[in-house]
């Protein structure tokens, strides 16, 4: 038996309205299925299921929005035999969902029951605590208390003072724009309060990716021709293998190196906000497979449709902000991401090679890193090898 | 096929593209760009759509000839024209 989880789709990501179910119980369901839509702050999302098996029964409706790891249906799996599914108000959210290519088995396990069950308890709540759920309008009996014994911590009471905030009542005054505003800032806030960034910054000569580009694309129909972008994102996939630590994810106190490269590619939206989905596998496809991919993520971004796996599974981002006029974006890491990956515009700039002065594009690439996981010079190997890499663009 | 289904298809493509957008508010001659907030990304999806709908092969360097309605009018009822 599988649970069906709510998904984090992104650190950004407290609670999701289940829209529509794509599947009915007793309907056959692989693994990598879409079988429901789900809204967020930020987009309407597909959601992948990460267990294959029949769906046994379905625990939330249509129009509900609940909390990120609530069990939203019961999926018994073949060969396995189903079990009564756990109470669904106490749990503990469960873990993001595994990229596609990681092994199922972290997923179909259920999480474990909680160790604290809210009702059957006495409060253990400091007087600070206390007042602070107070002041907040916070009920103390509804919440499980992350300290030692099960006690309510101050912390216990911001978290549940932020998932209020993300309930129902306060959202309909919300629309999509100023909900997706507030994700950003909270994930943002987080990020520069927990995570010490380094920055660096480099300039790297296009003129052989660029020359090679126009040869390419002359050979190329409209639908396979390639962006630069693309070259410059398959450069990053390619770098990061050399420097593993700068594609973790933090959790639990450390970075845990990943077992491949997701680029996240940040798409600006029309009207403001963005998002930043995977590009699965970026080291892995040729960059004809990278374009076609793009372009569809973009297209489905800006429309609003995009897959669950692509939101919660980037391992780095790459922004780009090229197009707006600048010269280099200093960004900010997206937890639970350790780096992220910068390029500004392309410009013609005089460039000097053996002392002979020529006019050539260049792009500044920046990468902010995280200095609890790597150090400049680590950030620096990973700049140098994009550069490299885009000195030998038929390579890659 | 003439100017007006031309722009019937440039127009159904947009919209395609930037689906919020009012597509009747869109002025001819004015960039394209400018006034849906779109991107290179979304010129190429533009691109790559006319390329679907109307069966003509757009060699990248006329892609400047598309940054307006009027302007893709013109250049693909051309490009038509001496197919």
């Amino acid at each position: 038996m599988a649970e069906f989880v709510m998904p984090q789709l992104g650190a950004d990501m407290n609670a999701g309205k289940l829209v529509a179910w794509r599947k009915k119980v007793g309907d056959q369901v692989q693994r990598g299925d879409i079988i429901a839509d789900v809204e967020t702050d930020k987009a309407d999302i597909e959601v992948e299921v990460f267990a294959t098996g029949t769906i046994e029964k379905i625990l939330v409706q249509p129009g509900e929005k609940v909390p990120v790891g609530t069990p939203l249906a019961i999926i018994s799996e073949e060969g396995k035999p189903s079990a009564a599914p756990p109470p669904r108000a106490a749990r503990k959210p469960a873990v993001a969902p595994a990229p596609p290519t990681a092994p199922a088995a972290a997923h179909a396990t259920p999480a474990p029951p909680p160790t604290v069950k809210p009702g059957a308890r006495r409060l253990h709540i400091s007087p600070v605590a206390r007042k602070l759920a107070a002041d907040l309008g916070i009920d103390t009996s509804a919440i499980s208390g992350t300290g030692p014994g099960g006690r309510i911590t101050l912390e216990d009471i911001q978290q549940a003072a932020q998932a209020k905030e993300a309930a129902p009542a306060a959202e309909v005054a919300l629309d999509r724009q100023a909900r997706m505003r507030q994700a950003i800032a909270a994930a943002m806030a987080r990020s520069k309060r927990e995570i010490p960034h380094y920055y660096l910054s480099t300039t790297i000569d296009m003129s052989r990716a660029m020359a090679w580009l126009a040869q390419e694309n002359l050979k190329r129909s409209v639908e396979d021709r390639l962006v630069y972008g693309v070259l410059l994102l398959k450069a990053v996939g390619l770098a990061l293998r050399e420097v593993p630590e700068l594609n973790s994810v933090w959790t639990g106190g450390k970075a845990v190196p990943s077992s491949a490269v997701h680029v996240g590619v940040a798409i600006s939206l029309r009207g403001g906000g963005l998002v930043a989905p995977a590009l699965h596998d970026t080291d892995r496809q040729s960059l004809g497979e990278l374009m076609k991919k793009f372009r569809d993520l973009v297209q489905r971004a800006r429309a609003g449709s995009l897959r669950s796996s692509e939101l919660s599974d980037p391992t780095i981002t790459v922004t780009s902000l090229g197009e707006r006029g600048v010269e280099a974006v200093f960004g900010i890491i997206y937890p639970p991401q350790v780096a992220l990956v910068g390029f500004g515009k392309l410009v013609e700039r005089p460039w000097s090679v053996e002392g002979q002065i020529s006019s050539r594009p260049v792009i500044t690439a920046t990468l902010s890193g995280d200095h609890r996981v790597s150090d400049g010079h680590r950030g620096a190997v990973l700049l140098a090898a994009v550069d490299r890499l885009l000195q030998e663009p038929e390579k890659l | 096929m003439t100017k007006g289904e031309i722009k019937e298809v440039i127009l159904r493509v947009l919209g395609q593209i930037a689906p919020e957008a009012d597509l009747s508010q869109v002025k001819p001659d004015r960039r394209i760009r400018d006034q849906l907030d779109i991107d290179s990304m979304d010129m190429l999806n533009f691109v790559i759509g006319i390329h679907k709908e109307l069966h003509v092969d757009i060699p990248e360097a006329d892609y400047p000839k598309l940054a307006t309605v009027d302007g893709c009018i013109n250049y693909l009822a051309a490009l038509r024209a001496s197919h």
